[in-house]
């Protein structure tokens, strides 16, 4: 609280269970807060087995320490914004629901944006995230200048593509293994307003599915839902979503302000919400609908809030909950575009078959990738959201074999149980990744419980 | 009517969440802290966020001599002073240790009341002000688990009690702010209950409503902690002394 009160030495030192959001797997970490970016290289001192967690939004194990967790909830300061270039310096901690409600309002928009903004700018950054828009973009991490690491020999480093090159390229993407990160700045776009002008198409199998991802080549953002349980001839089936933001003019045109105050209250779903609500015939059923509403309105372009079309989950709180105690895993593959048809069928048949999935499954179109270990790559991401248990570990295996083989590769930020052979098949450049580490010294002192799991 | 606020104690979590709540009105903000280059990046955060009108300046709690001197440095008599200077301590080793005892003491008692004191006067020559102490429900009732923080607190409580008293009716306002459990760097080791617990924010659009808008006197931010209090208050102290507090 005072000055005075916050000398080192005020470290926690508690062992507790904690996990990803998909609630698995859960594992026991000693948990350090970080006080400030100045104070932390004295905290981490020392010490091994640790990995820095921002928001906690990776699903798996990519935020939970080998033995140390750090939780970077308060660097969460800005530290500069030019609202004349849109330059944006920030710390790592901050959240992108923080950055939007600042910048928006004064007309600006983050380059890109995942599926939730409870994430933080340096989990944005280790997970080089992705958008709606990578087809014309690129990832997170191609909007990022500059960034300050803190490496494992204790020292804040300033790295961007001009200084420190490399350190800089495999820590966009690295999952926070390369060293913690500080702080950034990034280069915001302007926006004329909050609103997003939407078009939703019907696309009534996989063919038309992946034509009409194609034909969004010129779209700002464009982000597909695919029923998962639509089996035969509607195989693939489901809405295309193509959006633009909303010109002053249009807003005006509506009678909207452009950049209306943020409703507040959410829902949320309680704790200890029965897994067995999400079946077979509730998701059917759901799917049904949502894509006889959703072909309803097909065609006619709608203003929807930034809010709606870039995270309609964040409007229900803890939706995690929703899959019961023993929680799920979200399976996120990204597919060369040459045979994706043949091997989405193959993916989506067994999918089906098992019946299982939630109602939460989105297909994109991502443009060539960043290299590391960044995710992203010329094709098709197919993300679905399963619930953890032995039936579903065994499709995810048949799945994960069909990716390797059509040249693909899954997802750090959502993984929680591919293998290692998985894993070194889809990153071709894991060698000079692992190299770097070592150059570093970071193999002992960064460590989550996936990079042990992967072998990183 | 935005207006100039003085923050003391400007690295707290607490602090810069009432700066934030009063950047965001278009206030200008001078920031006191004993370290100014740890509140820097305090600054920086109002400015980017806000585009608020920040000075950094050096005041230390316990330097009470050197108080009039910084109060005459200040580019402006601010229209409000919130002071959310406050440290916790030890209460084991201040049991044994008068030097930590004296200094816990001092921090929460003696510097902020000496330096709300002063400003008190200006405030009145002027007939003006708006005087806010962050307190603490520690200093309702002492307790054997934090006593001596606790009687720092009650002084200060009663400092401040006596301020409003004596100012009523002369334009000044004086705020007592009991925030209960607040989520910050002070209370992170300690297990809260959440019902019981705030956030740092909350705390900071209290005390803006409170000292602006003409709310409580005595300000506990969730409103629970009034009873929670009031029941501690009313246990006969045979039956008090023996509770493990």
């Amino acid at each position: 609280m005072s000055p005075r009160h916050a000398v080192a030495g005020s470290e926690a030192r508690n062992l507790r269970p904690i996990s990803g959001w998909g609630r698995y797997p859960q594992a026991a970490s000693e948990i350090l807060a970080a006080d400030a970016p100045a104070t932390l290289p004295a905290l981490l001192h020392g010490r091994r087995g640790l990995i820095a967690r921002g928001g906690g939004r990776a699903y798996g194990d990519a935020a939970i320490g080998q033995r140390i967790t750090v939780l970077t909830g308060a660097l969460d300061r800005m530290r500069g914004f030019d609202p004349a270039s849109g330059r944006l310096w920030a710390e790592a901690g901050i959240t992108l629901a923080e950055i939007l409600r600042t910048v928006l309002p004064q007309g600006f928009f983050p380059p890109v944006v995942p599926g939730t903004q409870f994430v933080t700018l340096g989990g944005m950054i280790a997970a080089d995230v992705h958008g709606k828009n990578h087809h014309r973009e690129g990832g997170f991490g191609a909007h990022v200048e500059a960034l300050t690491l803190l490496t494992p020999d204790g020292v804040p480093r300033s790295c961007s593509r001009e200084r420190d090159p490399d350190l800089f390229a495999m820590t966009l993407g690295g999952m926070g293994l390369t060293g913690t990160i500080l702080d950034a700045t990034l280069r915001l776009r302007p926006v004329e307003s909050g609103w997003i002008v939407q078009r939703t198409r019907v696309a009534a199998d996989l063919a038309a599915m992946l034509r009409a991802l194609e034909q969004d080549g010129e779209a700002t953002y464009s982000v597909a839902w695919i029923d998962c349980l639509a089996r035969g001839p509607s195989l693939g089936r489901g809405l295309v979503y193509r959006g633009e933001h909303a010109g002053r003019e249009a807003c005006r045109a509506a009678g909207r302000d452009p950049f209306p105050a943020p409703a507040r209250g959410r829902l949320a779903v309680p704790p200890g919400w029965p897994g067995w609500t999400l079946n077979r015939l509730s998701v059917t059923a759901f799917n049904a609908l949502y894509f006889r509403r959703g072909a309803a309105m097909a065609e006619t372009p709608a203003l929807v809030p930034w809010q709606a079309y870039f995270f309609p989950l964040d409007g229900l709180q803890a939706w995690n909950r929703l899959y019961g105690r023993r929680g799920f895993v979200q399976h996120q593959c990204v597919l060369p575009p040459r045979g994706a048809h043949a091997v989405l069928s193959e993916m989506l048949d067994r999918i089906a078959r098992l019946g299982s999935a939630s109602p939460l499954a989105v297909l994109k179109r991502l443009g060539p990738g960043g290299g590391g270990l960044s995710f992203p790559m010329e094709g098709y991401t197919l993300a679905l959201d399963l619930p953890a248990n032995r039936a579903t570990f065994a499709l995810l295996e048949a799945l994960d074999r069909l990716v390797v083989a059509a040249g693909g590769r899954l997802y750090l930020a959502k993984d929680a149980r591919q293998s290692r052979d998985t894993f070194e098949a889809g990153y071709p450049d894991l060698p000079a990744f692992r190299e770097m580490r070592r150059c570093l010294g970071a193999e002992e002192m960064l460590a989550s419980r996936l990079s042990t799991r992967l072998g990183l | 009517m935005a207006g100039t606020l003085l923050l003391v104690g400007a690295t707290s979590d607490i602090g810069h969440a009432v700066a934030a709540r009063y950047a965001e009105a278009g206030w200008r903000i001078l920031l006191a802290a004993r370290d100014p280059a740890r509140a820097q990046r305090n600054a920086d955060d109002l400015a980017a966020r806000f585009r608020a009108e920040v000075t950094l300046l050096r005041l230390d709690i316990l330097e009470t001599d050197g108080f009039a001197q910084v109060l005459d440095a200040l580019p402006v008599l601010p229209d409000t002073v919130v002071c959310a200077v406050g440290e916790l301590g030890d209460q084991t080793r201040a049991e044994g240790d008068m030097t930590h005892a004296e200094q816990v003491m001092r921090t929460n008692f003696l510097g902020p009341a000496l330096l709300l004191g002063l400003l008190a006067e200006r405030f009145a020559a002027r007939g003006s002000g708006a005087i806010v102490g962050i307190s603490s429900v520690a200093g309702d009732r002492g307790r054997g688990s934090n006593y001596v923080y606790g009687a720092g607190k009650a002084g200060f409580s009663a400092f401040l009690s006596g301020l409003r008293n004596r100012l009523a009716g002369r334009g000044i306002r004086v705020v007592t702010v009991k925030p209960g459990f607040v989520r910050t760097r002070m209370t992170r080791d300690l297990r809260l209950p959440p019902l019981l617990t705030a956030a740092p924010s909350e705390v900071g659009r209290a005390i803006y409503a409170a000292a602006e808008g003409g709310g409580r006197d005595i300000v506990y931010v969730r409103p629970v902690w009034r009873l929670v209090m009031a029941v501690i208050g009313a246990i006969p102290e045979p039956v008090f002394k023996r509770l493990r507090l």
